[in-house]
């Protein structure tokens, strides 16, 4: 990684593409996801120089989602191992992060991880009620199974029982 | 980050932006305290859910709030360093957990009123608090499917709770009316087009309510006698309890990190 950055002057970083850095970002993964990348996940919106100094921009997933500090944090750590010492990572709210984002391969390694990924497209009703159809087990792939709760472990995840199986589990919410 | 606004408005909407951190702020508080209390686990990981997508929330609200001020004072200061007086939240919000039908129907008043009130907020003529709005939308309406489903349970579900759950309806109904809640602040960034004015929003609300509610077996209130003050800074007895709790540590502590 180091060879791609070119430092002047200490700190400035030159000819880095935004690709580059995003890059450097894929080593960042959720913490409470640790199989998916704040990249791929869709929380890193965009990257660029204001007066020479690296702007990252990152959305939340949830507004009270605890990660975010801690993925700063390890955004600034990143940067400035690579030798980029000015950075600032800014929080952006628009346009809201959506599942729809996530990618096939992305739901894939959520699934073989053993959360049931987000199905279809987010609702944008927002006083309909969730489809209550029921979300495939990602143990055993079954369809039976029934929801416990909305409300997860974390604020983007619901809580499901397979009743093929006999496990809980938890699947990614719609947003 | 600096905004091009004129002195007038960039107060007004500091004004407004503390009314929707405060609230948020005050009731994500107030959701926390049932954290190890609720009956089931599942209702303690729902409650405090919804209690983290409001501080999150009130945390956006807040910092924006903050650098349009632009006094050097931080989100954290303006949550814990302000006094009683200082907070522009709903009287509805700072009201005692009391039981459980006492806070689904709090949190169904309010999120009720959300739901409508941010998809308006949301096309707002100030980008970044549009943006906030679009993000609060769709936590709303997580928190309005689970309150909505308990309100339904309790109003028609056994005698006790649906004693519980009409004793509470009625109990908060008189601050209902703050919801809608307008002055100069308003006014004003309606005519300078930052906000769009959203007169059926009451009655959007008054519908919803009433139709879950009378699918729930419950009567709607009929009193007169509505409560207001918040946005002004006169609050119930509530809220200094509220302080008291929420701001010790910052306050014993000065710019304690950890």
């Amino acid at each position: 990684m180091q060879d791609h950055i070119q430092m002047q002057n200490g700190n400035k970083l030159m000819v880095e593409t935004k690709n580059e850095i995003l890059n450097l970002l894929t080593e960042i993964y959720d913490p409470e996801i640790p199989v998916l990348n704040i990249v791929e996940m869709g929380i890193v919106r965009d990257a660029f120089y204001e007066n020479e100094k690296l702007i990252i921009e990152i959305t939340p997933t949830y507004s009270g989602c605890p990660a975010m500090k801690v993925i700063e944090d390890e955004i600034r750590d990143v940067m400035y191992s690579n030798g980029c010492k000015n950075v600032e990572v800014k929080k952006v709210y628009a346009p809201a992060w959506t599942t729809d984002w996530m990618t096939v391969e992305t739901k894939n390694k959520l699934k073989n991880y053993g959360i049931a990924p987000p199905e279809g497209i987010a609702e944008k009703d927002f006083l309909k009620d969730q489809n209550e159809k029921s979300v495939e087990c990602p143990f055993c792939k079954s369809g039976k199974t029934k929801l416990t709760s909305h409300f997860g472990s974390t604020a983007c995840k619901s809580l499901h029982f397979c009743l093929e199986c006999i496990q809980p589990f938890e699947h990614f919410k719609c947003i | 980050m600096s905004y091009k606004l004129n002195n007038d408005v960039r107060s007004a909407l500091f004004e407004y932006l503390l009314r929707l951190g405060d609230d948020k702020l005050i009731l994500g508080h107030r959701l926390s305290e049932w954290c190890g209390h609720a009956p089931i686990l599942e209702e303690d990981i729902a409650l405090t859910n919804i209690a983290l997508d409001c501080v999150g929330q009130a945390s956006a609200f807040l910092t924006l709030a903050a650098e349009l001020e632009n006094k050097g004072r931080s989100e954290d200061d303006l949550a814990y360093l302000r006094n009683e007086i200082q907070f522009k939240n709903l009287l509805l919000l700072e009201q005692l957990n009391k039981d459980f039908a006492y806070t689904i129907a709090r949190q169904f008043f309010y999120s009720s009123f959300g739901i409508y009130f941010f998809q308006d907020l949301a096309k707002c003529k100030f980008e970044p608090l549009a943006g906030i709005s679009s993000k609060t939308i769709k936590e709303t309406s997580y928190h309005l499917r689970h309150c909505k489903e308990w309100m339904l349970r309790l109003g028609d579900g056994t005698e006790e709770s649906h004693n519980k759950a009409q004793e509470a309806v009625n109990d908060l109904w008189r601050f209902t009316e703050e919801l809608f809640f307008k002055n100069e602040i308003d006014e004003l960034l309606i005519q300078e087009n930052i906000l769009i004015d959203s007169n059926p929003l009451k009655q959007k609300w008054r519908d919803y309510v009433e139709e879950i509610l009378t699918q729930a077996t419950l009567q709607i209130p009929q009193n007169e006698n509505m409560q207001i003050g918040g946005r002004h800074g006169i609050h119930t007895e509530h809220l200094g309890h509220l302080l008291a709790e929420m701001q010790i540590l910052a306050r014993s502590y000065p710019n304690a990190k950890w």
